[in-house]
């Protein structure tokens, strides 16, 4: 899986916004002014690249919520909807 | 050599309850939703877990230089079974009752993601038996119950407890906190709208 990267999925019915994933992981996700993390790359499952994934699961498991799941796909290759974020 | 175990156990029963009562109070605290002052958000779930893999090596060194020590005369069921002690069975069997808690709280967090949220929560309230049952057992048996260091740092551990409660009932939520709850999607920056209601993945 590692070799092409993943995909982050993020459970909104469990986050509640606690905003660690959004610190660990600023080259994918942004931070809300709630606390509540935003995809980068403007889809509902961020794409994680290779030499993250290691991290996205760091994160995965710290999560207090157990609301990221590193999925091991990456996304579709074109953005559903959305823009992009600047990298911060 | 008895006197070596028995000066290792009291020590390291002392250094267990304070880092116990670090591992609650940031417990407690990180259930605010809102970083501690000066750390990064990480921080806290990060430090919560290591201080608690540290108390459980040090719970087995407590438990573990007793268990060898000719005056404890504990017998290792002594260790899993409470109150089947001949030493002050009582004062004994509220740490056993502690030690086997501890034991599974840290088991079943490491396996966290297995258990699943709810199952997993449901056990962790059972931090809220163990750590009185420490506090309990360290002010009830012992050479050094009694003395007024031991009490000190007791009250100590529950202050630290009590203003870690505090900080988390006292301070506004931050959901409906100064910033108001969350705008609704329409209202948020363009560029930040990605968000899509979704459940656990499929
Ligand atoms: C590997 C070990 C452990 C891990 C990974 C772990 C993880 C967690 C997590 C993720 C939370 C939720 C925090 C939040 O919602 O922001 C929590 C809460 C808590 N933990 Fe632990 N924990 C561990 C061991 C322990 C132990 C040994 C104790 C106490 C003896 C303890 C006491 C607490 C308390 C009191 C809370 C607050 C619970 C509540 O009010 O909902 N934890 N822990
Ligand atoms: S770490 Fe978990 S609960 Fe916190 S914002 Fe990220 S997904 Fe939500």
């Amino acid at each position: 899986m590692s070799r092409r990267g993943a995909r982050l999925h993020i459970d909104w019915t469990a986050c509640e916004g606690r905003g660690l994933c959004s610190e660990m992981l600023t080259e994918i996700l942004a931070i809300d002014d709630w606390g509540y993390p935003l995809a980068r790359d403007g889809r509902p499952e961020p794409a994680v690249p290779r030499e993250l994934v290691a991290h996205a699961r760091r994160a995965e498991r710290l999560c207090p919520r157990l609301a990221l799941r590193v999925l091991p796909e990456p996304p579709p290759t074109r953005p559903q909807g959305g823009s992009q974020l600047p990298p911060s | 050599m008895n006197e070596a175990l028995w000066y290792t156990g009291r020590g390291a029963g002392l250094v267990t309850l304070v880092l116990l009562t670090v591992v609650v109070a940031l417990g407690v605290a990180s259930r605010a939703g809102r970083p501690l002052p000066g750390l990064p958000r990480f921080a806290t779930p990060v430090l919560h877990r290591n201080a608690s893999l540290l108390a459980v090596v040090l719970l087995g060194v407590h438990v573990g230089s007793l268990l060898f020590d000719p005056y404890a005369q504990l017998r290792l069921v002594d260790l899993m079974l409470p109150f089947a002690g001949a030493y002050r069975p009582l004062w004994l069997g509220l740490g056993t009752l502690a030690f086997d808690l501890v034991v599974a709280l840290v088991i079943t967090s490491l396996l966290r993601s297995r258990l699943g949220a709810t199952a997993w929560r449901r056990i962790h309230w059972a931090a809220y038996a163990a750590w009185p049952l420490a506090v309990l057992h360290g002010l009830g048996t012992g050479t050094d119950a009694g003395t007024a260091w031991l009490r000190a740092v007791t009250a100590v551990c529950v202050l630290t407890v009590a203003m870690a409660g505090a900080y988390r009932l006292l301070l506004p939520d931050p959901a409906t906190g100064p910033l108001g709850p969350p705008a609704p999607p329409g209202n948020r920056d363009p560029r930040l709208t990605p968000l899509t209601i979704s459940g656990p993945p499929r």
